[in-house]
């Protein structure tokens, strides 16, 4: 008997527009395919229930744009998904109405996730996102004014063109929105992209001079009072203890088991890790049909579910328990990145230092068998 | 075969101008091959030749043509080799000179054309590739008529690809080369020209016989060396090999010894009957060394017993090889290997690479040093990091260079020679536009860039040989280089104290950029004995991190730091730094910048 998963991802492909960095899997426009989108959706939970506990802990509507889907149809589907403690939904700032954000906390929606990404027009247009500055700020207020009282904002820096202190006018920018959660990921240029061929060689240029930005980005937030969770997350520690974490997001650095749907959804649970395919079309054909979309599957050994657990859990700030993990430890490589300073093995737990965080990627793979 | 009907002869060609091909359609059009057998280029039959379009072994073919018996002689056609070549064309009483009339004659052609003309071989010119439109068939004969002093009409004008006046220059083989002088009646003496191994017969020799007969199941004895041992087979090739009883004067063929060890069957040395022994070795016996040393280590360690058996495999058919066992502390086990020059070094590396497939790390070349110790000892260092620290005396090996090249790149060549430490010994005139060079140089500045500096500053025009001319005194001495604090011992280098400094700091420059920036700050310094002379930083990352790992990237991620711990096993270790295996080539490409 499977134990059935507590964490339900649903992607929602379409946006007004593709954005040059932008590596997810996304439908531009096709206002027309949204409804039958979103039937096939359904379809394929109803095909997949066996997998879901009976209460769910967290469900995530990710993108795309997810609130750039035509709005009763988003409805329905927020309806028609089973209820979980934490329903968050992706937003792009220029989306949010008020009427939205009234209607996606009407529909059950306990947290929304912002893409931000800058306060500089000047790095917008180079990120090519639709959203002004004041965009952000305003959807804010419609979010708060609709009762959301867990809030995240995305960011991006490392930027082409993007000087420290425009870095760290978005962090002032952010912070007076006081989001309850931000994101801070640096701009990844991925070799052949439209977005690398335009950008490539200014970002090279620039690597010396933003190489401190990630330093910058957690100095700035620890010091503002947010916890640095993960290595690219932050939440704002509240005195009334509530855990603000991003608990779907957690669920996988946990390692925990997920079902999600629609095209180049991944779940895994127990052993498989499943990939939809993320062609629209076919999509939409196989469900309409009655059958599972197709998919990509992965055999997860025993191994490699326990290098996994020791790649995630690193990212977190809290010390990886190591019951069962010693074998996809390096012992070598662990004693080196000991000496370093850069982590530190306290027999039943492991954890990386202030500094082993910031080089979590090298050591991480340094301390892996 | 009547002595007075047989014709041995080589073709002499620069790469590419069509010795294989002429070679193919002279087995075609003899039918010592049908069309059907008949595979492209058939004489070279080592893949790793075909590819560099260079001949490594020599090979000898009979071919009849108007009731002659025709040996063809194939020969290496580099520098490396002269010595091969040489005996390759001892064995000859002509040679074919080959010229691409598309691309009239070319440095490589020279060396291997005088060498040709020294050993008073009769020349047969061929203009080939008549049939490319580009072709200029009797510019390219005045040229190389010019070059022999011979009769523009007299060049032949072919195209090998076609067959197109294959069958003239196999009547000019008759007519114009004479056919091999030696006494049928004395005591035999047959020169090797080349050898090679074979698993099941051992060595078997290709030999040239100057004077008498040598017969199937006969006890003969190597004059130079001493071995003896029984002809187990005679005969030729037609390709194939085809047994005879007997090889007569003048006739080129093989000899099955038996023998398991290919050192003891050297290349230019004399066969002879033990029965009836002559009294003189034919001339031109040298016992070739080797004087460029190399560092050869398997990339992933555990291949440590692969490449010794490959080493032992190769060394059976190359005399010229040499390789004891090395341990360096960056590189672990490994073998220190000698070669008769860097292309010879090159070819080995890489038919250990392909016909063996080893991954193969191979340090800087290096001489052979003779060193005075402390103690008035002499001794002989193959290896940088065996050089004494401390030392009396230290002598190089020197070689005598010879260069022709087109009279406007005099200046150029003189320069090099100079910064190169090299002594001018003579000029002359071979035509009005062809100049011939001499200069005394350090081996050691010519094992790492030297031919590719000469072929630039030349634009390709120079032609290059050398001769050991033995060992002269020189001020020396060892730079180390320390990664993190820790000697690298791969790194190690002799060079001439004035070139110390610079060839440091080159070397700091280049370990900088190729060592990977890490968790921590990395010293890089270069060392004369305890005093620093170059030293550079590799500053520590800040920030290695995978931005973002949700649900749907976990397996790409998983794969991406396999991928770099997979990169990280690939390093070589030295204390807690990861050295990538480009940065011990590091000093290889330091040449290029040195001293210009």
């Amino acid at each position: 008997m499977s134990r059935p998963a507590r964490h339900l991802y649903v992607h929602l492909p379409f946006c007004a527009h593709r954005c040059g960095y932008c590596d997810f899997v996304t439908v531009v426009g096709r206002s027309g395919q949204h409804a039958a989108y979103v039937d096939a959706l359904l379809r394929e939970l109803e095909l997949e229930r066996g997998l879901l506990a009976g209460e769910l802990e967290t469900v995530f509507l990710g993108g795309g744009t997810p609130t750039f889907t035509a709005l009763p149809d988003l409805l329905r589907l927020l309806e028609a998904l089973p209820a979980a403690e934490e329903v968050t939904v992706e937003a792009n700032p220029e989306t949010v109405t008020p009427g939205l954000a009234r209607a996606l906390r009407g529909a059950g929606v306990t947290r929304i996730s912002l893409g931000a990404q800058t306060f500089r027009q000047r790095l917008l247009d180079v990120l090519e996102r639709v959203a002004r500055p004041d965009d952000v700020r305003s959807a804010l207020r419609h979010l708060r004014d609709a009762g959301f009282d867990n809030i995240s904002l995305d960011l991006i820096y490392g930027i082409p063109g993007q000087s420290a202190s425009d870095l760290e006018a978005d962090l002032d920018d952010a912070l007076v929105l006081a989001p309850e959660h931000l994101s801070c990921y640096e701009l990844e240029a991925k070799p052949g992209t439209r977005f690398t061929h335009a950008w490539g060689t200014e970002l090279a240029r620039q690597a010396d001079a933003m190489e401190d930005y990630f330093e910058r980005v957690v100095a700035r937030l620890t010091g503002s009072g947010y916890r640095w969770y993960e290595t690219a997350n932050f939440c704002r520690v509240d005195t009334d203890g509530r855990d603000l974490r991003a608990r779907h997001n957690l669920a996988y650095w946990l390692g925990r088991d997920y079902l999600g749907l629609g095209i180049g959804a991944v779940s895994t649970v127990e052993n498989r890790r499943w990939r939809n395919a993320p062609r629209l079309g076919r999509y939409l054909e196989a469900l309409a049909a009655g059958r599972p979309p197709e998919r990509e599957v992965e055999r997860l050994d025993p191994g490699v579910q326990a290098r996994e657990r020791v790649m995630l859990g690193l990212r977190l700030d809290e010390p990886l328990p190591l019951a069962g993990l010693r074998p996809a430890l390096d012992a070598e490589g662990l004693a080196r990145a000991e000496q370093l300073g850069l982590a530190v093995d306290g027999g039943q737990t492991l954890a990386l230092t202030r500094r082993g965080r910031f080089l979590g990627g090298g050591v991480t793979a340094e301390i892996l068998a | 075969m009547d002595q007075a009907r047989i014709r041995n002869f080589s073709i002499i060609a620069h790469i590419d101008h069509g010795k294989s091909t002429l070679a193919d359609r002279i087995l075609e059009l003899t039918e010592a091959v049908s069309a059907r057998e008949m595979r492209e280029q058939l004489l070279d039959s080592m893949e790793l030749e075909r590819e560099r379009g260079i001949t490594i072994k020599a090979q000898a073919v009979r071919v009849t043509w108007k009731g002659h018996e025709l040996n063809l002689i194939d020969t290496p056609g580099h520098v490396d080799f002269t010595y091969e070549v040489s005996r390759s064309l001892q064995a000859c009483e002509g040679a074919l000179l080959v010229v691409d009339a598309a691309q009239g004659i070319e440095a490589q052609t020279l060396a291997n054309a005088y060498l040709a003309i020294e050993n008073g071989l009769e020349i047969v010119p061929v203009a080939n590739k008549i049939d490319l439109p580009a072709a200029d068939p009797d510019g390219t004969a005045v040229e190389v008529a010019d070059l022999l002093g011979d009769d523009p009409a007299r060049v032949l004008r072919i195209s090998a690809k076609t067959g197109d006046g294959v069958g003239d220059v196999l009547d000019a083989i008759v007519e114009r080369m004479p056919a091999p002088a030696g006494d049928p009646e004395s005591s035999a003496r047959a020169l090797v020209f080349d050898s090679s191994y074979d698993q099941y017969r051992g060595v078997v020799a290709f030999v040239r016989v100057a004077d008498g007969t040598l017969s199937t199941r006969e006890a003969l004895r190597t004059m130079a060396t001493g071995t003896r041992f029984d002809a187990e087979e005679l005969g030729f090739f037609s390709p194939a090999m085809t047994p005879v009883e007997r090889l007569s004067v003048g006739e080129v063929g093989y000899v099955v010894t038996g023998l398991k060890d290919v050192s003891r069957l050297r290349v230019g040395d004399t066969l002879t009957s033990v029965r009836r022994p002559a009294d003189e070795a034919l001339p031109g016996y040298k016992d070739v060394k080797p004087m460029v040393f190399a560092g050869l280590f398997p990339t992933d360690s555990d291949d440590y017993p692969e490449l010794r058996d490959a080493l032992e495999r190769l060394k059976l058919n190359d005399a010229a090889l040499m390789y004891e066992p090395e341990t360096s502390n960056a590189l672990g086990f490994g073998f220190r290997c000698g070669f008769l020059g860097l292309l010879h070094m090159e070819i080995v590396r890489e038919r250990l690479e392909r016909e063996f497939d080893l991954d193969l790390l191979v340090t800087a070349p290096n001489v052979a040093y003779r060193v005075k110790e402390k103690n008035g000892d002499w001794i002989e260092v193959h290896n940088p990091s065996e050089f004494p620290r401390e030392v009396e005396e230290v002598e190089e090996p020197y070689v005598a260079a010879s260069i022709i090249v087109p009279k406007e790149h005099v200046g150029a060549v003189m320069e090099l020679n100079n910064e190169r430490r090299g002594t001018f010994g003579r000029l002359e005139y071979l035509s009005p536009e062809r100049v011939h060079l001499t200069h005394e140089l350090p081996l050691a500045e010519i094992v790492l860039d030297y031919y590719d500096q000469l072929k630039s500053r030349t634009r390709g025009y120079a032609s290059f040989d050398y001769d050991l001319a033995g060992f002269k005194p020189g001020n020396l001495v060892r730079v180390d280089v320390l990664v993190g604090g820790e000697p690298v011992d791969a790194l190690s280098l002799i060079v001439h104290r004035d070139f110390a400094y610079d060839r440091g700091r080159l070397l700091v420059d280049k370990l900088r950029e190729e060592i990977p920036r890490q968790m921590f700050d990395i010293a890089i310094q270069a060392a004369i004995g305890s005093r620093v002379i170059a030293r550079e930083t590799v500053k520590a990352k800040r920030k290695d991190v995978l931005a973002k790992c949700y649900g749907g990237d976990i397996s790409r991620k998983r794969k991406l730091l396999e991928k770099q711990k997979a990169g990280k096993r690939r390093m070589k270790q030295v204390g807690a730094v990861e050295v990538p295996q480009e940065a011990f080539l590091a000093v290889l490409n330091i040449g290029q910048g040195q001293r210009s």
